[in-house]
């Protein structure tokens, strides 16, 4: 990382040049995964006998992954449905990266938040909408901080490192979720361990056959976070911690205490992406209430470079191939896992990209600076 | 006397008869237990090893999770894919074992090398951030083995099936007061039993060789080995793939011993749990296998709890705690471990940074 602010060795450019600057490395990355997935796909026609080789096939799964995402208004508002986690989740994941600290907890905080939500909007079901729902949000917003205090204050406190007590959390949470749900939440006399519905605490339907409230929320979200980070004093120490803790010790900050708001802060964030499929999509919870929202948040955060703004657009990626998955499952006959390995090609793709960055170099217009410095987009702070 | 009725006696007595009571259902459980205690501590002791490796020569190395399931998953397929060809042949009569077996391990060794090759590349050439890397390793491991499994399982095949314990002879095990620790070792597969000669080699290795010197002085202080000749980034490169090794060993452990079949997600956080068990024993072989015989212990004693729970009041408590909670509690022990002891255990001083040669002047 160079200590140059970008502003001091960037000479003024075109806007269709500084838009490149920023997209190229998250647009090639995923145009080379979308090509190395038909790869796999061909190759996993060899796994499975008894059937044709087909050369189309990555044409037939693409074809309909992108027509399960945005072939219809259905299919829209179900990308919609599915982005609204991921959007809360990649700013979780990214609010973190911004103060230095990995919260691969997300998924933990995730469903401690929907336990929190299912719990009050249980309670209140036949409260008043007005009273129960921004209750149980509020129970889901504070259950997901909780959640995300305890690795926080370890840290701050002990040095405890927040990559490890996360995943400790986020098995915690599924046993304990389990108990719960088994246990005192249980419907009685249901033959499967089901809570109640959370009745009148449910996010409205707005759009479409399930476009729920919590679409909107997410932007509210993003923008939100987006002022946090860039417009607050909070926001501008967050990011100077993720930039330096020492210099912030310095200059008067507490980082330690950053650290921890930061955490409580990003889990919370995470447990609004649980409490928004909870109240929007799901209304009970069933013990093996989860997703693979925790592992998209990391991916989702990564690909937007940890921009609250950016993360909208990152989680309407996956959130319409998760949307679009089912469709080409039945259509290709190809698991609906496809989406986890583009994921994650994506992923090592975004990591390599130092590489990518000198091979794209002969491509990018002239003027444009070198962004060489590893892993500058990736490393917390290094954005601004 | 009567022990029993001096051990009903001394269980009377508020809270030092809970005491009394835990330890007397550890001594109840252990020796009986021993021999899976140990088997249970097989993959985190393997995976704590191939996290010295790495630290100790300054590379985090967090992808080991995702490197045994992707081991795990190899051990299996291959041993799916290999099987007929060889004719399904019967276990062998030491171990259970079959050539089939054997391509299936060592095909899982590679490929732990392989994605090991991987995160040092990522994260010692490109200096990438290691966290990312080894997690990005973790959420492709995840991933592809996911995809895979779904596709190959439709068809439900056989495995090459998995390693048989060695059965020591029973006059031995049969010895009083050190019967069960023959058992312990003895009564294991061979990935489990060869565990413990692994680990007394990696601690050997560590502090009496050569190798193991260059190791710890490119972990605490990579410029000065660098001054004296030692290849900082080739030591790094072989410390990590070595450390591949031994996580497809725990990986191939996962499917092929303790099992014969795949599940998605099967390694459920021991890679994480590992880690943690190689903080405890402070980034030393020996330690990290204490550790992990201690977390083994507290995995078993959770599923005991759920079985058979001890006679008494300690009973009464522990059944009525839900069993999911017990299920928690290894994650929950590494989450104290992990606060308690950190302060007090110092990592190799250059753990997690990347290494850049000063320019040839």
């Amino acid at each position: 990382m160079t200590a140059q602010p970008p502003e001091a060795r960037r000479p003024k450019r075109s806007t269709a040049a500084r838009i490149w600057m920023v997209m190229a490395v998250p647009v090639t990355v995923v145009v080379l995964a979308v090509l190395l997935g038909a790869a796999i796909v061909l190759v996993s026609e060899l796994l499975v006998p008894g059937k044709a080789f087909d050369w189309g096939l990555p044409l037939v799964a693409y074809g309909a992954l992108i027509e399960g995402a945005f072939g219809n208004s259905d299919a829209v508002v179900s990308t919609l449905v599915n982005s609204t986690p991921l959007v809360f989740g990649g700013l979780a994941v990214g609010f973190g990266f911004k103060a230095g600290l990995f919260n691969i907890g997300a998924q933990g905080q995730f469903l401690v938040g929907a336990l929190g939500a299912v719990i009050v909007g249980v309670w209140l079901a036949d409260a008043p909408a007005v009273v129960a729902m921004p209750a149980a949000a509020l129970a889901g917003f504070v259950a997901g901080g909780l959640w995300g205090f305890v690795p926080g204050f370890l840290k701050a406190v002990s040095g405890a490192h927040e990559v490890v007590s996360t995943i400790m959390m986020n098995y915690i949470a599924v046993q304990l979720l389990a108990a719960l749900v088994s246990g005192p939440l249980k419907v009685p006399r249901s033959p499967s361990p089901v809570t109640f519905d959370v009745g009148n605490a449910a996010f409205p339907i707005l759009l479409g056959r399930n476009g729920h409230l919590g679409i909107l929320l997410a932007l509210l979200a993003a923008g939100f976070v987006w002022w946090l980070l860039f417009r607050t004093t909070w926001g501008f120490e967050v990011r100077s911690v993720g930039a330096n803790a020492d210099a912030s010790r310095y200059a008067g900050m507490r980082p330690k205490l950053i650290t921890m708001a930061t955490m409580t802060f990003s889990g919370a964030l995470a447990g609004l992406a649980g409490t928004s499929v909870l109240l929007g999509v799901t209304h009970t919870m069933t013990s093996s209430f989860g997703t693979t929202v925790g592992f998209d948040s990391i991916a989702v955060a990564l690909l937007a470079r940890s921009h609250p703004l950016a993360t909208v657009l990152a989680a309407l990626l996956f959130g319409g191939m998760r949307a679009g998955a089912g469709l080409m499952q039945i259509r290709a006959q190809i698991p609906v896992e496809l989406v986890d390995v583009l994921q994650a090609v994506i992923l090592l793709f975004l990591v390599a990209s130092p590489v990518l960055r000198r091979v794209l170099h002969a491509v990018t217009p002239a003027g444009v600076p070198d962004v060489e410095a590893p892993m500058a987009d990736m490393t917390p702070g290094a954005l601004a | 006397m009567d022990i029993t009725a001096l051990a009903d006696g001394l269980y009377g007595i508020p809270l030092l008869g809970i005491v009394f009571q835990i330890v007397g259902f550890l001594v109840d459980v252990i020796p009986s237990n021993a021999p899976n205690i140990m088997n249970q501590s097989t993959p985190l002791a393997l995976a704590a090893l191939c996290g010295v490796l790495c630290e100790r020569s300054g590379v985090v190395n967090i992808g080991i999770e995702g490197t045994m399931l992707a081991a795990a998953f190899t051990a299996w397929v291959v041993g799916v894919a290999v099987n007929p060809m060889f004719g399904s042949p019967a276990p062998g009569p030491i171990f259970g074992l079959t050539i089939p077996l054997v391509i299936s391990l060592v095909a899982a060794v590679l490929v732990a090398v392989l994605i090991s090759t991987l995160h040092a590349w990522l994260s010692i050439s490109l200096r990438a951030d290691q966290i990312i890397s080894g997690t990005i390793i973790n959420i492709a491991a995840f991933g592809v083995t996911g995809y895979l499994d779904q596709l190959i399982s439709k068809s439900s095949p056989a495995g090459a099936g998995s390693f048989a314990a060695f059965t020591p002879p029973t006059e031995l095990t049969n010895l009083p007061v050190i019967g069960w620790l023959i058992a312990m070792f003895l009564n294991q597969g061979p990935i489990a039993m060869s565990t413990i000669v692994i680990i007394i080699g990696g601690q050997i290795w560590l502090f009496r060789s050569r190798w193991g010197l260059r190791t710890r002085a490119v972990g605490e202080h990579p410029r000065a080995a660098e001054t004296v000749g030692i290849d900082v980034i080739r030591l790094r490169y072989r410390n990590v793939m070595l450390g591949g090794v031994f996580a497809g060993l725990g990986g191939a452990w996962l499917s092929i011993e303790a099992t014969n079949s795949f599940q998605i997600g099967m390694t459920t956080g021991r890679g994480f749990i590992a880690l943690a068990a190689m903080i405890m024993g402070r980034w030393t072989p020996i330690g990290a296998f204490g550790s992990a015989l201690l977390f083994a212990l507290f995995l078993q004693i959770s599923q005991l709890i759920k079985i058979a729970p001890p006679a008494g009041d300690l009973g009464t408590v522990m059944s009525s705690v839900p069993a999911q909670l017990w299920d928690a509690l290894p994650y929950l022990l590494t989450i104290v471990i992990l606060a308690g002891v950190v302060g007090r255990s110092i990592p190799p001083a250059a753990d997690g940074q990347p290494y850049e040669r000063e320019a040839a002047a």
